[in-house]
Parts: structure tokens; sequence; C-alpha cells
């Protein structure tokens, strides 16, 4: 069994970028991804900024290396895409070589397709090769299409736990690892844009009309993005040789319990995920470089977490910042992507702006890093991700030794 | 106005699934929120989308609902005020 | 890495909620679609959190709630389930609403129901429960998932009683999308207490909300211990099966001469029921056959109607006559093994002994 967890490999796509390097580009030079709808018929297009990735399921298609017969749904391209890529990095050309697993996660599942069909498929008079996506529909059919394209076999699974759900995937593939049931393993997360999630956050009315602007007292809302962001985890054993690009030290899940959408205004939750995160690594707050904070812009978030990590940093606050307004909010895949920026602030010293940061909110000790910072040592990260239904989670990331 | 309120009474209770509720159980002073019928900020939200579809006024900020859903009194009046 | 199963709540649609009977009077179902029995919510929810509530939720809500009176134990340490569609209804709702209205005047009650994770969720909020939460969503690896899970959670050592579950449920629109390639049969007609019998491609629908408390404390009443559980992914030939087989029972020293009964995902479609068959009549030819989907449908987490068949015949040392297959072929019922697949992609196999 494996008492640590390496990071062998990172892979990601987002409205910043179609790779981890296009996306660390986009980082270092404040360029945001946050514009206007085009892929989606939407009625809302005028009114709403995303973070969209400006390439059609049939580019993504060719991009993922497939045949046009081959193209799937938006969710499982793009994570195809970042799946590619993570083991791409992890040097890993024998998939068969360890026992290797992929832990997935997507809130959206195959939505996207879903909702441009639906009468169709309800009507048996129809038909087209829009019917091969009726299992598509299914959350855990990306997962499986990815891992027929790898040649995954050994494990497979997926998780939905809304907005953390790619923490989880994370937390749950290492936990994999440490019991000795896998090797290696692919985990992270993948949304694609849908007018189903689209509307939903309009109808809680969460949705700036500009863009985000998280930890500013005058924030509005947060924006939509889509995207995928998967790890190559892995083992001392298979890892043996290999550059290891961070290791994952801490995670925590905890449930706020407080309401089905609302984080508590304590953020009781968001603190006891923190606390289990630093019980697992052995590390102290005080050891926490930077903070890839959740922080989506909405009024409840950022004031919930901003009052848990106040409580639990004792208001001695390293540097913090939401990555959101770069990549809009990417729903499952968020923990992921935010995990691989987490990853590469230790890589390069990097702390990674909060863009749109201008009012400080008064019932915050701290104001969020607005400009790239260079040249300070990042050791240990720390990368909070917090989902409806109470679900928080948070991970520590850190320099391998 | 008395109309309006008691049209209103039957929308709340088809639109928040309050089935268990009639009219007459709903005090018109009595507070939505909270200790009164103990509706959450889920059905603020669905009280918005109601005053839009069935009356055409829109909130465009949901903080206000607290001030417009104090009562099914200060909602009709709120109703009345903006009705178009 | 193993349980002991200490309580369980289970709506299906035979009458298993909080009843002494096991399987005795049972459901006869005129229709291809296998709905739960569902129990009076009153006792378990109260009416202004439940208005909102889709079936499956409060279905979920009053078995977990059965299943920890039935443990003994006021809150779980953990919370784990497997769904593969979640919230079925209410995301069809949403999505209809959207097509219907052109993307106005839309609430956010469906939308925030349909999130996958919303039972797991909402059993943490009634409880007041602040502790792991997670949802599975794999297909035919759902519940599974969660169940390693909570194997995983209990070895970790800092939890004592884990709540595992597993929910989906059938809508007519659903069921009527899933005709399209191939799910369900085609007659007009199905004996569904014949099942097994028949030998024609497709299955029943089914649905159903079960849940177990998986505890590391051995206690008077409890059901069976839960040895392990593996998956496999598109087995490539039933040698592969019988390896994985073979590889957990070896954990924990056993043959699969020790297996005194098998329960089969049997389910009448005659494009997948060779794999049991195989089993059947080759490596588990002398133990006693039974099977499940005639009572609650096929499903993504029907494996959970399974453990809780199987946890109960370990206990009560009893065969429902409904079950078998055959003969019952054991005096005694020490050693059972779930096999289950769902469409021939995703396959489980859990291995459970006497307390």
């Amino acid at each position: 069994m494996s008492s640590k967890i390496y990071i062998t490999g990172m892979g990601m796509i987002s409205a910043i970028g179609n790779n981890v390097a296009e996306s660390l580009a986009s980082l270092e030079n404040s360029n945001s991804g946050i514009g206007t709808l085009e892929n989606i018929r939407s009625r809302h297009k005028a009114i709403i900024p995303v973070g969209e990735i400006k390439a059609s399921n049939e580019e993504l298609t060719a991009m993922a290396g497939l045949l046009p017969e081959q193209q799937s749904t938006r969710t499982a391209l793009l994570g195809l895409i970042a799946v590619q890529e993570a083991l791409k990095t992890a040097g890993i050309t024998d998939i068969k070589e360890f026992r290797t697993g992929i832990i997935s996660s997507t809130s959206v599942g195959g939505m996207g397709t879903t909702e441009n069909h639906w009468y169709e498929y309800l009507d048996k008079e129809k038909t087209g090769p829009w019917l091969k996506y009726i299992e598509a529909h299914e959350c855990g059919d990306s997962t499986e299409f990815i891992a027929d394209k790898i040649g995954i076999k050994d494990y497979l699974s997926t998780i939905s736990t809304a907005c953390s759900s790619s923490a989880n995937a994370i937390m749950f593939g290492a936990r994999l690892i440490k019991h000795g049931i896998l090797d290696r393993v692919v985990v992270g997360g993948t949304d694609s844009m849908t007018r189903f999630t689209i509307n939903g956050f309009m109808a809680l009315m969460i949705l700036d009309k500009e863009k985000c602007k998280p930890f500013d007292s005058d924030r509005q809302g947060l924006n939509l993005g889509e995207g995928a962001g998967f790890f190559v985890i892995e083992s001392e054993k298979s890892a043996k040789g290999k550059e290891i690009l961070a290791e994952l030290s801490g995670y925590g899940n905890s449930n706020d319990a407080f309401h089905q959408t609302a984080s508590s205004p304590d953020g009781a939750g968001a603190y006891l995920a923190m606390e289990k995160a630093f019980k697992v690594s052995g590390l102290k707050p005080t050891d926490i470089d930077y903070i890839n904070a959740h922080g989506t812009g909405t009024s409840i978030n950022d004031l919930s977490e901003g009052t848990a990590i106040d409580k639990l940093f004792s208001k001695n606050v390293p540097n913090i910042s939401s990555t959101k307004a770069f990549t809009g909010h990417t729903l499952a895949a968020c923990a992921a992507i935010e995990g691989i920026f987490s990853v590469l602030a230790i890589k390069h010293n990097m702390i990674f702006p909060n863009l749109n940061y201008v009012n400080p909110m008064t019932e915050l000790s701290f104001k969020p890093t607005t400009t790239l910072e260079k040249g300070k040592k990042i050791n240990h990260v720390l990368s909070n991700s917090f989902g409806f239904g109470g679900n928080t989670s948070a991970l520590i990331f850190s320099r391998h030794q | 106005m008395d109309a309006l309120i008691d049209q209103l009474k039957g929308e709340i209770i088809e639109q928040l699934n309050l089935e268990d509720l009639k009219k007459e159980d709903i005090d018109n002073e009595a507070p939505l929120f909270g200790e009164g019928l103990g509706l959450d900020s889920i059905d603020a939200l669905e009280l918005i989308v109601l005053l839009e579809k069935n009356y055409g006024i829109k909130v465009a900020n949901p903080a206000d609902g607290k001030k417009i859903f104090q009562s099914i009194r200060t909602m009709a009046e709120f109703i009345e005020a903006n009705k178009k | 890495m193993e349980a002991y199963i200490k309580g369980i709540g289970i709506v299906s649609p035979q009458n298993t909620f909080d009843t002494p009977d096991f399987l005795t009077e049972l459901v006869e179902h005129n229709s291809k679609t296998l709905r739960c029995i569902e129990p009076s919510y009153k006792e378990f929810l109260n009416p202004i959190l439940s208005r909102r509530m889709a079936r499956i939720i409060k279905m979920s809500i009053a078995a977990s709630s059965v299943c920890f009176k039935d443990a003994k134990i006021d809150m779980p340490d953990a919370i784990m389930t497997g769904t593969a569609l979640g919230c079925l209804e209410d995301t069809e709702k949403f999505l209809v609403a959207i097509i219907e209205n052109d993307e106005q005047f839309l609430t956010p009650t469906s939308f925030i129901q349909s999130t996958h994770n919303t039972v797991s969720a909402q059993i943490a909020l009634q409880l007041k429960c602040m502790n792991y939460n997670f949802t599975y969503v794999h297909k035919g690896f759902s519940f599974e998932s969660a169940v390693l899970d909570g194997l995983m959670t209990l070895a970790e050592g800092d939890a004592k009683n884990v709540l595992v579950g597993g929910h989906d449920e059938i809508s007519e629109k659903y069921y009527r999308v899933c005709d399209r390639i191939g799910y369900w049969k085609k007659e007009e007609q199905v004996l569904t207490m014949d099942l097994i019998n028949m030998e024609s491609d497709g299955s029943i629908a089914g649905e159903g909300a079960s849940f177990f408390v998986f505890s590391n404390e051995k206690t008077e009443n409890c059901y069976a211990v839960l040895c392990g559980i593996k998956t496999i992914y598109k087995p490539e030939s039933n040698a592969e099966i019988e390896t994985k087989i073979n590889e957990l029972l070896h954990t924990k020293g056993l043959t699969t001469n020790d297996i005194d009964l098998v329960v089969y995902g049997i389910n009448g479609d005659a494009r997948f029921d060779k794999t049991y068959n195989n089993l059947k009549e080759g490596i588990f030819k002398n133990s006693t056959a039974t099977y499940f989907k005639h009572l609650c449908g096929e499903y993504q987490t029907s494996a959970s109607f399974a453990l809780w068949m199987a946890a109960n015949i370990i206990k009560r040392q009893t065969v429902p006559n409904a079950v078998l297959i055959g003969e019952n072929k054991s005096k005694v019922i020490k050693n059972v093994l779930i096999y289950n697949t769902f469409l021939n992609t995703d396959h489980s196999v859990f291995l459970l002994s006497q307390c």
C-alpha cells in the first residue's frame, strides 16, 4: 500500500485554453475566458456572459483524434481530451502495465444532447443518428466512453456531488490507491455548457450579468463555464522513476447540512472539510502558502467560505484567490481544473490573480491577491470546492520533496 | 384588494405545493417566511416567478423579495402598485 | 475489508418496507414497469419539507429512517449512495419546462432536485449530519461504488456506522425512451413472475430505494457480514468472470464449493442471461440458485435489492419459494454470493457470510 499519492500527469481544457500550457499562459497574462455564448442556442445569450470553449463538438471530436462517426456528447469529448493530455504528461504508454482505474465526475452527463433531442427520443416515428445518445444521457456513460478509448478496464466509477464532484473523484481515487486496490488512477471531472444548467442557475437568480467578481462586496453572482480537468495519480510502486509534479497530501469531505442549495452563513461544512484535509496531510494552516478558493462570486458562497477560512486561519490568511473569473464556474470539473492551477502554482511559484475585484467585503479579514505574484516559494496549496446539497470538499497539494 | 388577496392565496397554495393548506388558514398579515408559513429562500424564488408569470411584474433582485413577501397583504399591495 | 450489515430499510415494488414478512405475500405487477409500493410518509417527513420532494427522495428518506431504526443508531458517520439517474422525474420536469416555456418563467425547485446528490444531501439535511457524503452515478456500478466506499471508510478506522444506499426511479417517459434502444421486452403482456422462462430480448423496468447500515461492530441483530465486492467492466470471457470471482473468494480463504447459495441478476433478457447460466450450470452447479428481478424489475442499482435479499436469507436461514430456481440444496446457508450485471457491461460480485 502506498502512503503517498503522487501526481504524475495532468490535462485540462476550458475557456482559457485547450491544454495546461495554454491555460497557464492565460493565467499569467490575466486573459479571462469569459465572453458571449456561441455554441448553444439560448434566449439568454445576450444577457449572461459565460466561460465557453470555442470549439464545436465536431471540432472537439477531431481534437480528440476520433473519426466523425465516433463523436460523443460534449461532456465525454471534453473529458477525453483532458485525459489524453494527462496520460501523455504522465508518460503512460502501456495502460495495462499497472492496475489502473478511472474515477470521473460530471453533473450534467449527456444532458447537452438530451435537451436537443428529448421530443425526438419520445417519438417512435422519428429516428436518426442521435439515438445513440439516449444511453449517453447517464453520467457514467461519459466515463465508459473515455475508458474504452484509452483502454482502462480495472476499475471505473463516476461521482456526482454537484460543484464539488471532481474533488471527490480525486479523493476516492487517492483512497483506492491507499487501500492497495489500484496502483494508479485517472481522476477528475468534466462538464459541458447546457441550456439545462444555464436556465437552472438563471432560475436560482445567481448568474452575474457582468463578469463575476469573487470576494468583492458588490459581487452579483457567478458565470457558468465548461471544461474538463484530469490528473494521473500514482502509488509509490507505479510512480517509481517518474517525474512527480506534486503530491496530493490532504483531502476532506463534509456536509454543511444547512440548506439544499445555500451555504450556511458561518461556513460550518467548509470549515470541517478543510479541517479534515489538514488532518490527513498532517499540515497546519500556517504551512499553506496559497489558497485557491471556491469563490464563485455569489453573495452566499463567498461569505460562507470566507468566514470559514477566517476561522480556520485565525484571520491570518495566506495569499488567496478565486480563478473562477478566468474559467467561469465549470461545475463538476472545477475542483480538478483548480487542482491543476494549484499544482502550477507550486511548480512555477506563482499566485494567480482574483480578477475583477475592487471592493473588500467588510465581513472578512482578508483581501484576495489581484495581480500575478511571482517568486514566493509555494510549497502547499489548499483548494476548496463546494456544491449543492451542502457538499463541501477541500484538497491540499504539496511540493514533492 | 380582497379579491386579489383571495386569488393570490390560491395561486400560492398551488405554486408552492401547500396542498394541506386552505385559503382560510393563511392569515393576511402573518409572515410568509420563517415563523408564519415556514417558507424559505427557494419559495421566494418561486413567488418571484409567480409575479412575473401571472402579473407581468419583474423582480430583478431576489433580495427585494424580503420586503415584498412579508405577508399576503404586502404582496397584494406590491401587485396593486406595480401592475401594468 | 468487511462490514456487518446492521440495519436495512427498503422501499421496492414488493411489500418490503418495515415489515417482518420476507417475500411470502408477493405483489404481482400487471405491467412491464414495476413501481414501488410507497409507504405513508407522514411519520418520516413533515409536510412543509416534503411538499417539494419527488417520489425518489421521499422513498429514500423513509427507507433510510427505517434502516437507522433497524440498526439502532441515530446518526451515521458517513453517507454514500449510488444512483444512475438521480432524481429522474425532477430532471424531466425541468427539461420539459425549459422546452415548453422557451426558457422563461422557470422556477428553481425541480432544477435543484435534479442534482444527482439530492437524496444523500436530503438525508444529511434531515439528520443534520455533517459527515462525509458521497454520491456515485456510474450506471451498473453506482451502488457497487457506494458499497466499496462504505467498506473502505470502515477500514480507515474513523467511522463505526456508515449508511450505504442505492436508489433509482423509473418514469413513464424514460421507460419509453429506453424502450427505443432495446431495454424492455416488446411483448404486449409480460407475466413478470414468469420472467425467468422468457426467451425474448429485453427485460422489465423496475426501481427501488434500499439503505443499509454497515458497521465494524458485531451486534446481536446483525444480518450478515459483507466480506467483499468486486466489479468487472466488460468481461471478455467467462474465464475472466470466473477468475475475478475466485480472486474475491480467495481473499476470504474460500472456494466455489463453499458457496451455499447464489443470487443471480437474471432478468429474462435472452441476450444476457447466458452469463448467469454459465455460472449456474458451471462453477456454482452445487449451490442453491436464486433470482430477484421478477420481483423488483431491472434497474441500474438493483443489486441493492439483491443485497437486502441475500442478507435476509442468511439471517433467517430461509429461502423464499418465490426466488428459488430449482431446489434448495443447502441445509445451512453460510456463504452467499450475488452476481449481477446491467446490460452485460457492468458486472458485480458481492460476497456475504453468516455473522
